[in-house]
């Protein structure tokens, strides 16, 4: 029979162990972010272009009949460069090189950005083909970011290019 | 740094002893304690899964309606399942620590520890993926830092993080495929507890029936106290505010906040590389093995049933026909001789000059047991005479020796044959006092086991029966219990002492034996 010394030790013993588990299960709680700050999360995943090379005549003339493309297009993709700034200053600036061994698979980054919430002037600039100077694809806004929202800044060629949502 | 741990645990354990008796302890049977709670997430998961629907509206809904429409028991099984989780890692924590405290990860022991080591990554990764079928804001937390944290590593080649972008990057699928996971990793883990107690013979499976149900009535209160609920529902386009983390599961999270990526993936890649690399850094002298003497066994088989390490098989006697012989591995061989003290060709009573058994210890061999024991009675003086069998890893004997008491310490005490005991009695003791590590406590997992079972007639090699229990003491005593043991060896003398002369005693007393050998006095 147990005596009541140990009863008494297990039940608080048996008490403990739940309290630490119970306690622990769920706290001290966790705040990732400061009340009045917004994310925003720039995840970008596209294809650089490929820079072809006109074939020249005599370069055509020497190929055989059935595999005379005008075009010499190498596997690799090109770099993609990417500017961001953030209320007229440059929050982040990168260049992204393609995935794969061959260099022929997607560009990709991604990254988060805390600030303040309230209004911001974002402005996008990428690049998906290095050889040319400039950026062809431009995105620039006035934001406004409620406390805790999550904006992100995308790219889809087929839905004009990049895009904050 | 190791010593202080031991001593820690042992103190701890002593204390524990006193609520729970070591049978019951949860300190000494964490290995156990980690199964059961195991089996108890299997079964409350799987009636989880049976109510659980994986589309991408249905997930949050479905999980909530347990724990506010079904409370009484989708509730409670949801409660219990993360509760006993909690618990499990807990205890999972707790056994890798006492493990590593005792210095079990040397030796033949290295097999254990390196099995150990892919189930801790296996649990966190279960673990963590189950708390994002849920679906609520802790969940969206736990998978986008998780990704981020997966994306440091070369292996996606789009960051995974980019599926926890937007609400619509979410797909039904998805909620397939991480249930999926965090049922397929079970059964992994499962496969890798089997590989992990492979090389240990009578594995405590299961603790005892007390434990499980004091363990259960626990889980089962604090479920009812404080019921595991969902947070809000996700919403990726919003930070979740504050979350209600748990810890034991998720703490990664926070601490890569803290830190970096590359910070955590180094420590974690960095004590893996330790821990694997433990058992070989540390120095180990291996102890000389079991040695079967094949004139001497016949095949019965007591010595397998009793390693702790199932380091024995039987297989063809080379000389004997018909009959078995005992084989040991020395890979797996503890060095501990519980098989000398299961083998009956162990009896001292044997007329041999030298005594040779079956299956033999060469640091200390069943022969030199019997010298030490004879030496021993002739030269005590006075009554009660007592002979003491203690073992080097409990409570020290030596202290103990007197004119009247001799000390015998075992490098285990299963290796004490019972008929060792009755010898004793019958060439000149009174009395004869066995003491080891408290249950549970033995260095050699079953040692106090086997040898309470054979001194009370439950388990072969048994104690004869005409062998008076009344002249018997077992005292379970720890190193720290020194005090506790000479106290009961006091009171052990005082008793046989005045039953010396009393007439029961002259009619319980065996009779006095003299071994025919040779003597040369
Ligand atoms: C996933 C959770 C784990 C469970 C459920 C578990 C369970 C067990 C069980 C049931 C035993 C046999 C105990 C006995 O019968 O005496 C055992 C032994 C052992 N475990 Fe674990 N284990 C787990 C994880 C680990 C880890 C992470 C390590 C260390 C890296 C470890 C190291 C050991 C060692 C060294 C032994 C051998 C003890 C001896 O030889 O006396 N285990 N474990
Ligand atoms: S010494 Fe121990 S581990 Fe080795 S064979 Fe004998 S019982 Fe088994
Ligand atoms: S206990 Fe002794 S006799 Fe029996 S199988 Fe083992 S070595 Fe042989």
């Amino acid at each position: 029979m147990l005596k009541p010394a140990a009863i008494i030790g297990q039940v608080v013993l048996y008490g403990a162990f739940a309290a630490f588990i119970g306690y622990f299960a769920t706290s001290p709680t966790y705040k990732q972010i400061p009340d009045d700050v917004s994310l925003i999360k720039l995840s970008i995943s596209h294809l650089g272009e490929r820079n072809c090379r006109k074939r020249t005549p005599e370069e055509l003339e020497k190929m055989p009949r059935n595999m005379r493309a005008p075009l010499d297009c190498p596997r690799e993709r090109s770099d993609i460069k990417l500017e961001v700034d953030l209320d007229g200053k440059p929050l982040y600036q990168t260049v992204m090189h393609p995935t794969g061994v061959y260099k022929d698979g997607v560009s990709t980054t991604y990254k988060r950005f805390e600030l303040k919430s309230g209004v911001h002037q974002l402005s996008v600039r990428m690049s998906d083909n290095v050889a040319v100077a400039g950026f062809p694809f431009v995105k620039e806004a006035q934001i406004t970011l409620k406390p805790a929202q999550v904006m992100v800044i995308d790219f889809n060629p087929d839905k004009g290019g990049l895009f904050f949502r | 740094m190791r010593n202080t741990a031991q001593t820690l645990f042992q103190r701890s354990e002593e204390a524990f002893d006193t609520a729970f008796d070591g049978q019951h302890n949860p300190l000494r049977h964490l290995g156990a304690l980690g199964l059961y709670l195991l089996w108890l997430i299997v079964a409350s998961g799987l009636y989880l899964y049976t109510v659980l629907d994986t589309g991408i509206n249905q997930v949050y809904t479905s999980i909530n309606h347990l724990s506010v429409e079904q409370w009484y028991l989708g509730g409670i099984l949801r409660s219990v399942h993360r509760y006993a989780s909690d618990a499990f890692i807990l205890v999972m924590m707790l056994h890798l620590l006492r493990e590593w405290a005792y210095g079990r990860y040397t030796g033949f022991r290295f097999y254990s520890w390196l099995t150990g080591i892919p189930l801790i990554w296996l649990v966190f990764a279960s673990g963590i993926g189950g708390y994002w079928i849920v679906w609520d804001q802790l969940a969206q937390f736990s998978a986008t830092a998780t990704t981020e944290l997966l994306d440091w590593l070369p292996i996606f080649s789009e960051p995974s993080a980019r599926n926890f972008l937007t609400p619509e990057s979410i797909s039904d699928r998805f909620f397939t495929l991480i249930v999926f996971i965090h049922l397929g990793i079970p059964i992994l883990l499962i496969l890798g507890l089997w590989a992990h107690v492979h090389r240990i013979a009578s594995v405590d499976y299961l603790p005892s029936r007390r434990l499980m149900t004091g363990t259960f009535i626990t889980l089962l209160l604090l479920s009812l106290i404080k019921p595991a609920l969902s947070d809000a529902p996700a919403n990726l386009a919003q930070l979740p505010a504050e979350l209600r983390i748990d810890w034991f599961i998720l703490f990664l999270h926070p601490l890569t906040d803290l830190t970096s990526p590359a910070v955590i993936w180094w420590s974690l890649f960095a004590s893996t590389a330790l821990l694997c690399a433990l058992p070989f850094l540390h120095k180990h002298t291996p102890a000389p093995v079991a040695v079967v003497d094949g004139a001497n066994c016949n095949g019965c088989r007591r010595c397998l049933a009793d390693c702790p390490y199932a380091a024995i098989t039987m297989e063809v006697h080379p000389t004997r026909h018909g009959f078995k012989i005992a084989v040991v591995d020395p890979d797996l061989c503890a060095g501990c001789g519980i098989c000398a003290g299961a083998c009956p060709s162990s009896t001292p009573f044997r007329s041999q000059e030298t005594l040779v058994t079956g299956i033999d210890m060469p640091q200390q061999p069943v022969n030199a047991l019997r010298q030490q024991l004879e030496g021993a009675l002739a030269a005590l003086q006075g009554t009660p005479r007592i002979i003491v069998f203690g073992c080097d890893h409990g409570a020290s004997v030596a202290s103990l020796a007197s004119p009247n008491t001799a000390a015998i310490s075992l490098m285990c005490t299963g290796i004490l044959p019972p008929s060792f005991v009755e010898y004793a009695l019958r060439t000149g003791a009174d009395g004869v006092l066995v003491t080891g590590c408290r249950s549970g406590g033995c260095e050699f997992r079953l040692g106090d086991h086997w040898t309470t079972e054979r001194l009370t007639r439950q388990r072969e090699p048994q104690l004869r029966g005409t062998v008076p229990a009344d002249q018997i003491e077992l005292v379970w005593a720890s190193a720290n219990d020194g005090a506790t043991l000479a106290a009961a060896l006091t009171e052990f003398k005082t008793r046989i002492g005045t039953q010396i002369g009393t007439q029961m005693a002259l009619t319980n007393r065996l009779q006095p034996y003299q071994r025919r050998t040779p003597h040369h006095a």
